[in-house]
């Protein structure tokens, strides 16, 4: 009997209900780096052609987004830069959620309670958690390194490589493994956790454009000194590897002088009396949505700037390539920077439309968390009820559309100095609204319809997403890239703006709302 | 006397399972209504109907004389309900909580929210994820509680609380009585139902076994008596409605059905009573025995079921 009895049991649990999340986190993952490697390989053929991108491409904008340029005259060196800082943000993504999913959440969730009253060591969770995690990141450098030997890409550096998503999700399973030690809440130690990413993130940013020692205190920073096929430096990554043990032997320290339940920051008191927004169903809708929609927004008008800030190197960006070139300017006779930014504000709007349906499935969440049924025993109609949350999903999803087109406008007009580009560009992400609208009106249709398939409402999304971004490239049929709402937007600023599609789209997406509500009404509550 | 519920035939399934098979029920107003039966026979189901949240297969029901399905909204401005199972957003507080079902019923009163969060010595300043189930379970009963709505459906609402909230609890109740207004009060605890209820409602399997008084449902049962006589207590055995005879020298215990307490007592009389105890029915009794009794015929009940099936 120790603190660890029932790790293996609880390990083996984890990894029976969790099998699927970790194949397609593992999958997707890996998919990117192949992608990537692929596409690096078509944009850039010969030898030659990597020479004069190695030579282009050193702007400060594209550094801030991936990284210091190393050996950018090979094909590993292009996609280690093009995919290793994304990658390695997928990384720690995937291992701070699967890591507070099962530690923290299933403590406040009460079942962790159960579980302890059995015989089962103090840390046993934790550790079956640190096991299971720790082996994904394994899994996943591993098939990264693998796929990248297969892809013809140098052993070593492709070793190299895996080896850095292993030991940047290592650090972070150490980071979160503090971070729910800190609160009870496993929404607020994902936030803690995943403002530290932010911070590697911004610490590296800053560090590369200038002389590269900032970038030494980024874990992101720290792995990226590693330098995949362009010197395969090794000794960074015992540094890193050094630093999640550190992290995790903190977090056992921290564990070991607390209750079960309990954080270590006791939470504060909040208001006695229900403030003014709690009056309406919609007020209340606000009010759980407030939290998400302000981080939907933050996150798209910053996305907007990284976009917007790049647009006058888009030129040098791209050199003489004109297969890049080619690849961005589709339609022809529009200029290489409305090109780049329909395509950009066509990203943002599917980005917005993730808020967009988070939001109107917030309708399930409740139902299925049974706090609808007190709401509606009140003189609340259901149409009120599900209204408030559709208030939220379409105007909060105009919102931060809104941003996002407001952050890229600002920057495109700053770094111009045509300061008409903010209201040119606002406007230009607006357009995609009746789109957002029909993929929520689907969310709340399924909702009303069919709600145990409510979820399917993300295909929707994940089908315009393929279309939109790989559609040409893989020669699908017109009728089937048709059907995407988004290709029937016309992509201003490259293309007029027409009203003719928008008025379709945003009466199918009055009809299904319709359709949901009208279900819902006559359906038993869950 | 008008009828605040009323519900006849009520069938209800969910896929395969016949969740309510032709329920009654029926409460008066002004009553405090005591709504029985064990886990799964169906009385959350018949509230989640009478709430308009789920629409009934088939039979009829009324609620304060409107249809809680097609008059859901009109009819919730003159209901409160507090669930059994309590689920609170877990960002808000309890004292945001009460408000907002205060103002969304609209008889928010603040003295009256005050008072009750005084009383139940509840902290109105957690935030809902850090409460305990009794917690979670008072917020929900001030938020309740403190309506002046003329209709209360409590489901099981006692559940997670101590003693002295139970206290508590049935004064609150008593008070909402006084002031005419109609309860319908799920319940396993019989000792509350016991104290609060006018009449009561049991039921089993979706169906309604036995409706009536308290007194009424006495009737159904046994009273327990232990004598001691002058005379060796002999013959009792001979006596209809007396079960579980136990006689040692001069004390005799048994137990007897009330409508043959009467006979029974007489003959006790004449063998001469030194000392006399009784104990009047518990609706304990009445449950475990209504209960237990078809539990044990279970399988002798299934086959008449299938027979019935067959008619």
């Amino acid at each position: 009997m120790s603190e660890l009895t029932g790790t293996a049991q609880l390990a083996r649990d984890i990894l029976r209900r969790d099998r699927v999340r970790i194949a397609v986190w593992t999958l997707s993952i890996a998919g990117l780096v192949v992608v990537t490697a692929a596409s690096v390989q078509g944009l850039f053929p010969t030898q030659a052609d990597l020479d004069k991108a190695a030579a282009a491409e050193t702007s400060a904008a594209a550094i801030v987004l991936n990284g210091p340029p190393y050996g950018l005259d090979t094909v590993g060196g292009q996609v280690a830069y093009q995919v290793g800082v994304w990658g390695m943000v997928a990384v720690a993504l995937m291992t701070l959620l699967m890591f507070t999913r099962n530690t923290r959440a299933e403590e406040e969730s009460g079942r962790l309670d159960l579980v302890r009253a059995t015989v089962v060591g103090r840390h046993a969770q934790s550790t079956a958690a640190l096991i299971i995690v720790g082996g994904i990141n394994l899994l996943v450098g591993t098939v990264v390194a693998l796929a990248n030997i297969a892809y013809g890409l140098p052993v070593v550096g492709s070793l190299v490589f895996g080896a850095g998503f292993t030991v940047l999700g290592l650090i972070f399973a150490g980071v979160t493994a503090i971070t729910t030690q800190v609160t009870e809440n496993s929404r607020v130690a994902n936030g803690l956790a995943g403002m530290v990413l932010g911070l590697a993130f911004a610490l590296r940013a800053i560090g590369d454009v200038n002389d590269g020692t900032l970038s030494w205190l980024s874990p992101i920073g720290l792995v990226q000194k590693s330098r995949p096929y362009a010197g395969d430096v090794w000794w960074p990554l015992a540094i890193g590897l050094a630093l999640a043990g550190v992290l995790t032997l903190v977090a056992g320290r921290l564990a070991s002088h607390r209750d079960l339940g309990a954080g270590l920051v006791p939470p504060r008191p909040g208001p006695a009396v229900g403030g003014r927004l709690l009056t309406r169903p919609v007020g209340l809708a606000l009010r759980l949505q407030r939290g998400t929609l302000i981080a939907w927004a933050v996150g798209l008008f910053a996305t907007g700037v990284a976009y917007g800030s790049i647009v006058d190197q888009l030129d040098d960006l791209l050199g003489d390539n004109q297969s890049a070139k080619d690849l961005i300017a589709q339609a022809g006779g529009v200029s290489i920077q409305d090109s780049y930014l329909a395509t950009t504000m066509l990203v943002l709007a599917l980005i917005a439309t993730g808020y967009a349906i988070q939001s109107a499935l917030r309708l399930r969440t409740e139902e299925n968390a049974g706090r609808v049924e007190p709401l509606l025993a009140t003189p609340t109609s259901r149409d009120r009820w599900v209204g408030s949350h559709l208030v939220m999903s379409f105007l909060g999803g105009a919102l931060v559309l809104a941003a996002g087109g407001l952050g890229m406008g600002l920057t495109v007009g700053l770094i111009t100095g045509d300061m008409g580009e903010v209201p040119r560009l606002l406007g230009a992400s607006l357009v995609y609204v009746p789109a957002m609208w029909l993929l929520a009106g689907i969310a709340i249709a399924l909702f009303g319809l069919a709600p145990r398939a409510s979820l399917a409402a993300w295909a929707g999304i994940a089908f315009c997403f393929v279309i939109g971004m790989f559609g040409q490239l893989l020669s699908l049929p017109q009728w089937l890239i048709d059907l995407s709402p988004y290709q029937r937007t016309p992509q201003v600023p490259a293309a007029d703006l027409t009203f003719g599609a928008l008025a379709v789209i945003a009466a199918v997406a009055v009809a299904l709302t319709a359709a949901g509500m009208v279900g819902f009404r006559h359906r038993d509550l869950a | 006397m008008t009828t605040a519920i009323r519900a006849s035939g009520l069938v209800k399934t969910f896929g395969s399972t016949r969740a309510l098979d032709g329920l009654d029920l029926s409460v008066a107003t002004g009553e405090v209504h005591g709504f029985l039966g064990p886990n799964g026979a169906g009385k959350t189901t018949t509230i989640r109907i009478l709430l308009g949240l789920l629409r009934a297969d088939s039979g009829d029901v009324e609620l304060l004389g409107g249809d809680p399905w097609r008059d859901a909204v009109e009819l919730h401005q003159h209901i409160a309900y507090v669930p059994g199972d309590v689920n609170l957003w877990p960002k808000l507080t309890g004292g945001e909580t009460i408000d907002l079902f205060g103002r969304l019923r609209g008889d928010l009163d603040p003295r009256r929210r005050d008072e009750l969060i005084e009383r139940f010595e509840l902290d109105p300043t957690k935030r809902a994820r850090t409460y305990s189930k009794g917690n979670r379970q008072k917020v929900a009963l001030v938020a309740g509680l403190s309506s002046d709505a003329e209709l209360l459906l409590l489901d099981e609402p006692t559940s997670g609380l101590d003693p002295l909230m139970e206290v508590v609890f049935q004064d609150v109740v008593r008070e909402i009585r006084a002031e005419g207004r109609t309860v319908l009060l799920s319940s396993h605890i019989l000792a509350q139902v016991e104290a609060l209820c006018d009449r009561v409602s049991i039921i089993r399997a979706g169906r309604t076994v036995e409706s009536g008084t308290l007194t009424d449902l006495r009737h159904l049962t046994r009273t327990s008596i232990t004598a001691e006589t002058v005379r060796a207590p002999s013959g009792l055995d001979k006596l209809a409605g007396v079960h579980d005879l136990q006689v040692q020298d001069s004390r005799a215990h048994f137990d007897v059905d009330t409508d043959h307490l009467d006979a029974a007592l007489r003959h006790l009389t004449e063998l001469g009573v030194r000392s006399l105890s009784s104990q009047p029915p518990t609706l304990e009794e009445l449950f475990l025995r209504h209960y237990g009794d078809e539990l044990a015929h279970e399988p002798e009940r299934a086959g008449l079921a299938a027979g019935d099936g067959h008619e």
